[in-house]
């Protein structure tokens, strides 16, 4: 393998990239305004939930109750149930996500013992709804103290003193942009390279290449090289516009996000070329690529659900896609500051998968040239 | 001008039929995958909170502190997965990912309690991931507050533990508060579409770059009947692999399909042509292959993201929310959820049906008109 070749290579394609303007346009432009796009679209914050009230006892400290939901921000009162069974319709229409039921005899009860109150939840979506009854807990407990605090000077015994580390407010925001990031860039760079030499295959152009002194290690070499760096482009870009533009944290090292990019983008733009390579279609390659790339980044990755949260086998099988590692360094190095002591593993395991997809990529091409 | 005569349709079809078919590879990702698919999202898209990574510090060592770190383990939400009596082992256990939650306990914790001093205990949560750091936060303080009302009954002041509001929250649809039961009716519908875009989408493209789309045009076919063409064979697998994801959805993770699988079918068939129609559309404004596959790309994440299959549409900023109407994913999750856990029928989903009727209206008919101007 010669140094020079893989240059003429890398000149070459970036040349046919060059020529075909809306693709590279695509190619530079899709991760940027996806990202803007979902940076703004997504957020997982639950702060504006649907309550309908049915309050029985109506009594001013019944009213303060529903107060303390509103003024909490996490609640706007979008309805007052003139009877209990009236919840079933404004859950079922999907008025209301939930319903605070507070039954005749509350206000009396609160100053006795225990005040029975009730939360009516749409539980279809599990999210959502647990947020929604943390909220609602929260709240009671509060008022609860204020209320009981009012009469009688009586301290909790025991304070819980919590925190969240690296995203303090817990704003979605910190979270989403740099899974994000891992997310776009992964789809992106499979479906860039499973074209390539596919491509060339259905063109004919290959045999004009294999008969040149090129090695096949050198074309694919040189065919991943202008990826690379648009890959390289993309993740920079994308670091600008997370801090800048989204005030997300960014307290790792620069340089070591670029390095970690690098070795995840030839795994990720090697596993495309193998399809390339393997399927020798275009419509094939694609298939492939996105149902192999698409759904796993979005899903398998850690970006929303958590893996540790997964059966053993589908935790054994996230291991085989890259976008797994890059979201958990993406996330590492923006919010957690973290260096190359922490993120070793996952260099290791992207450094064999990238060294796997560009070995096998090289394999295949030799058996069908020769 | 006339209209498609059936038996035009009848020979494009069969020759879309065989040209679908012929490769093995093909059929591989037409049949198989959405199943491989499911099998494997349906185990992913579990949000649920159970055995959190738990790490302690118990500075205190006593009878107490034990009985705290027990009460937190028993709800079955914490996991202790490492232990230490050094504050500086948190950082490090929380920077590698090995846990996600720690639980800091003061020298004193014990004698504090006994003596009635207000105790304090210090949860650190993981915020990277801020759902989860919500919602565990959340499940923590109300450990750390049960035990210390107990621990308050026990020392005597019954009547104070007692008062005040007992919220009481009840889940309907879904009392477990699964998060598979919500998540596995859309990855239904997302697989469908991919399938439904996979398949059309470089359909005419492929024709037109390697020639066949000539000869094609020099057959008598119309547009609208190389459309139809196109499209009826797509729309049988797509029903295929619903009705093969819905099985597996309600036969393997049992999920409960409340509402009637006749307006699932219903729905299900308005949304498949609404998906290929797309696909048709991008194919028909593409000019090469990579620039249809560029294109489908470019519209499948946003129309996944603002469809509400990540998180819900209402959360979403205004504008958003309004883009959202011409997302056909976002009304067929709607309609799959509220027919599966909420048993709704046609009767209260009709806005969806008729949104998703007419952007496949609208799809179809675009494209049929825009491959008209493209080969003449």
């Amino acid at each position: 393998m010669t140094f020079g070749r893989t240059l003429a290579i890398a000149r070459k394609e970036a040349l046919q990239l060059r020529r075909d303007p809306r693709s590279l346009t695509l190619g530079f432009l899709i991760p940027p305004f996806l990202i803007v796009f979902f940076g703004y679209a997504i957020t997982f914050d639950v702060d504006d939930i649907r309550l309908a009230v049915w309050d029985a006892d109506r009594t001013q400290a019944s009213a303060r109750l529903v107060d303390a939901f509103v003024a909490s921000g996490y609640f706007r009162v979008v309805d007052r149930l003139e009877r209990y069974p009236d919840a079933t319709e404004a859950l079922q229409s999907g008025d209301a996500l939930a319903v605070l039921a507070i039954p005749r005899g509350y206000a009396r009860d609160l100053a006795a013992g225990p005040s029975p109150v009730q939360l009516l939840v749409d539980g279809s979506d599990a999210n959502t709804a647990t947020i929604a009854i943390e909220y609602a807990q929260g709240i009671a407990s509060a008022h609860s103290r204020r209320v009981t605090l009012a009469e009688r000077d009586a301290r909790p015994t025991l304070v819980p003193d919590s925190r969240a580390w690296y995203n303090p407010s817990l704003d979605s925001r910190n979270m989403v942009v740099p899974g994000l990031v891992a997310v776009i860039i992964s789809i992106l760079a499979a479906l860039l390279t499973a074209l390539t030499i596919a491509r060339e295959w259905e063109r004919g152009t290959m045999e004009q290449l294999v008969s040149t002194p090129v090695t096949r290690l050198e074309i694919v070499a040189g065919k991943l090289a202008p990826y690379l760096a648009i890959g390289l482009f993309d993740v920079l870009l994308a670091v600008g516009i997370g801090t800048l533009l989204f005030d997300v944290p960014f307290r790792g090292s620069l340089l070591l996000l670029l390095a970690m990019t690098s070795v995840f983008l030839l795994a990720a733009l090697g596993f495309g070329m193998f399809l390339s390579a393997a399927l020798k279609s275009q419509v094939l390659a694609t298939q492939f690529a996105i149902v192999a790339t698409y759904l796993p980044a979005l899903l398998l990755s850690g970006f929303i659900f958590a893996i540790a949260n997964m059966p053993r086998v589908l935790q054994l099988a996230t291991y085989l896609f890259p976008a797994r590692y890059y979201v958990t360094v993406t996330k590492a190095i923006f919010l957690k500051g973290v260096g190359i002591e922490v993120l070793w593993p996952q260099a290791l395991l992207l450094s064999a998968l990238a060294s796997l997809a560009i070995a096998a990529t090289v394999a295949v091409f030799r058996k069908e040239v020769a | 001008m006339r209209g498609p005569s059936p038996r035009h349709v009848a020979e494009m079809v069969r020759k879309e039929r065989r040209q679908l078919l012929r490769d093995p590879r093909t059929r591989l990702i037409m049949f198989v995958a959405p199943v491989l698919q499911l099998l494997m999202f349906g185990y992913a898209v579990n949000t649920d909170i159970r055995d959190t990574a738990t790490f302690v510090v118990d500075h205190d060592a006593s009878a107490s502190s034990r009985r705290l770190v027990e009460a937190f383990t028993t709800t079955g939400r914490f996991e202790v997965v490492g232990r230490s009596s050094r504050s500086a082992d948190i950082p490090s256990a929380l920077d590698r990912g090995s846990a996600v939650v720690a639980i800091e306990i003061p020298a004193g914790f014990a004698a504090d309690l006994a003596a009635s001093r207000p105790a304090r205990v210090q949860i650190i949560v993981d915020g990277t991931h801020s759902n989860t750091a919500t919602v565990a936060l959340g499940y923590a303080t109300r450990v750390v507050q049960a035990f210390g009302r107990e621990q308050g009954r026990a020392g005597g002041d019954a009547r104070v533990a007692l008062r005040g509001i007992d919220l009481r929250s009840r889940a309907w649809f879904n009392p477990g508060l699964e998060s598979r039961v919500y998540n596995v009716p859309a990855v239904i519908g997302i697989v469908v579409l991919l399938m439904c875009l996979l398949l059309t989408a470089l359909a005419v493209a492929r024709e037109r770059e390697i020639g066949t789309l000539e000869q094609l045009m020099v057959t008598p076919l119309t547009p609208a009947e190389l459309m139809l063409g196109k499209t009826i064979p797509v729309a049988i697998v797509g029903m295929i692999d619903l009705v093969l994801v819905t099985a597996v959805a309600v036969l393997w993770f049992d999920v409960p399909l409340r509402g009637s699988v006749l307006a699932l079918l219903v729905a299900a068939l308005i949304y498949i042509l609404a998906g290929l129609s797309l696909g048709l559309l991008i194919s028909t404004v593409s000019r090469s292959q990579q620039e249809a596959f560029m294109t489908m790309f470019l519209f499948i994440l946003p129309a996944v993201i603002l469809g509400g299959f990540l998180f819900p549409v209402e959360t979403m900023p205004a504008p958003f929310r309004w883009l959202s109407v011409l997302d056909p994913v976002r009304h067929f999750l709607h309609v799959v959820r509220a027919i599966f856990l909420k048993g709704e029928g046609i009767a209260g989903l009709w806005p969806q049906y008729v949104g998703l009727l007419a952007m496949a209206i609208c799809a179809l008919a675009f494209s049929v008109l825009r491959f008209r101007k493209t080969v003449v």
